[in-house]
């Protein structure tokens, strides 16, 4: 028992050393598209709990989001995509190599994603029922993509 | 010596016949479903409850085009590649000039019209615990859908699971009657039963032993990805901690409650479950809540 204590702070410091040196070699494309994606889901999570009845609906803030999700759908992501950053190939990214070999579906469901989010902007101003309704379409393109591009999760 | 011989052989032909006799496969006869009436209605809440489009509609398939069951999807075990073959109405290369108590047997008992065994890839064990009612709808539903040409592909299996016989035994040692779980409300029990016999959760949720069976043990701990690379997570308490409310909302529209999207297979478990009644994906979600933790 007398050995627990420092086994275990000892695995506690290889633990922050083993975090810092994960964050420090991220692949800065992988952090930037990680980063839009985290930006889809935060305003994605206001019009998502308006829809689920969690968060009041208020046409203001709704529109504010929907446009910034389809600014964000039209940003030109060329850079966040280099090849050899895939999930066979480097540990932190969930990025199937079929993306590199299927480039045109992918290009044809980020179109998906851009239109309905022009639709969700246009939309989300009009009334809670207005908002759900063009939400739908938003949820199929993001699903459209990580259905065959994403390593399933553990 | 003869007599020996004699005996041996008798002994071996009784054992053969006892063998047979205790995996032959099972089937429905149409004189078992006499007065089931089919409901379409019922039966189109039950084909996008059970998912058969999930395997069986083309591989690049959105919108309308599920209803094309022209098959393709590849799963991949340790036994080797199962391909989902065409059951579209096509009669040559789909299930066109099947009766309905054929589609019934196929779907419940895991035989086929020729009275051979199906692979367990087809989540038989699963529907064996459905409805017979609903099966019959789901049936006369399957038969209002288009017809398609597309050959169904062989699997891919190494010898010796590409020989069927052994299948009668794997029938006997894994498909029950029982439940895997108990239910102790009655939206729980609603929920088991559209999830352990109709959406069969547990097909890719639970991990599998040596032999394919289901790990009844670690219900729902997750288990590898048989459609591509990754697992398939553990859905129960000890991995996810969402509420029922965020379960039913996921099962309708796919958002996780961090606002992210369902990937992999489960966006075409979503397909289905997003066409179910709201009660219903109430019901699996309290199910699921109910399972036991398992690491």
């Amino acid at each position: 028992m007398r050995f627990t204590r420092p086994i275990l702070s000892g695995l506690a410091g290889a633990a922050i050393l083993a975090t810092a040196a994960t964050a420090q070699d991220v692949n800065p494309a992988v952090a930037a598209r990680k980063a839009h994606m985290t930006l889809y889901a935060h305003n994605l999570g206001l019009l998502g709990g308006m829809a689920r009845g969690n968060i009041e609906y208020d046409a203001e803030t709704a529109t504010a989001a929907a446009a910034s999700l389809a600014a964000l759908s039209k940003l030109d992501q060329s850079r966040y995509w280099p090849e050899g950053t895939d999930s066979d190939t480097l540990m932190e990214t969930r990025a199937l190599p079929d993306i590199w070999e299927d480039l045109p579906k992918v290009v044809e469901i980020s179109g998906t994603l851009v239109s309905a989010s022009d639709v969700l902007a246009a939309e989300a101003g009009n009334g809670l029922e207005a908002l759900r309704a063009s939400l739908g379409p938003v949820g199929q393109a993001c699903g459209a993509c990580h259905e065959d591009f994403r390593v399933s999760d553990d | 010596m003869r007599r020996i011989i004699l005996v041996a052989a008798a002994l071996i032909l009784i054992g053969t016949a006892a063998f047979w006799g205790a995996t032959r496969p099972e089937v429905v006869i149409a004189a078992e479903l006499a007065g089931i009436e089919p409901d379409l209605a019922r039966g189109e809440e039950v084909f996008w409850a059970t998912g058969c489009a999930s395997c069986h509609a083309g591989e690049e398939a959105e919108g309308d085009d599920k209803l094309v069951l022209s098959g393709g999807h590849r799963l991949e075990t340790p036994f080797g590649a199962f391909v989902a073959p065409n059951i579209s109405q096509d009669p040559v290369h789909g299930i066109g000039d099947w009766t309905t108590a054929e589609i019934v047997t196929a779907v419940m008992k895991g035989t086929s019209p020729d009275g051979g065994h199906y692979y367990p890839a087809f989540p038989y064990a699963a529907y064996g615990k459905a409805e017979v009612s609903d099966i019959v709808s789901l049936a006369a539903f399957l038969q209002t859908l288009p017809a398609d040409a597309t050959p169904s592909a062989p699997h891919e299996l190494a010898l010796p699971y590409s020989i069927r016989t052994g299948l009668g035994a794997w029938k006997r040692a894994f498909v029950t009657d029982d439940w895997a779980m108990p239910a102790d409300t009655a939206e729980i029990e609603r929920g088991r039963y559209l999830s352990e016999a109709l959406a069969h959760c547990g097909e890719c949720h639970t991990p599998r032993n040596a032999a394919g069976g289901l790990d009844t043990t670690r219900w729902f701990a997750g288990a590898p990805n048989p459609s591509g690379r990754g697992n398939i997570p553990n859905i129960t308490p000890a991995e996810l901690d969402w509420t029922e409310a965020d379960i039913a909302a996921y099962l309708e529209s796919g958002f996780t409650p961090e606002f992210d999207t369902a990937g992999g297979s489960m966006r075409a478990v979503i397909e289905g479950t997003s066409k179910l009644s709201d009660a219903d994906r109430s019901a699996i979600a309290a199910y699921v809540k109910s399972v036991p933790p398992a690491e």
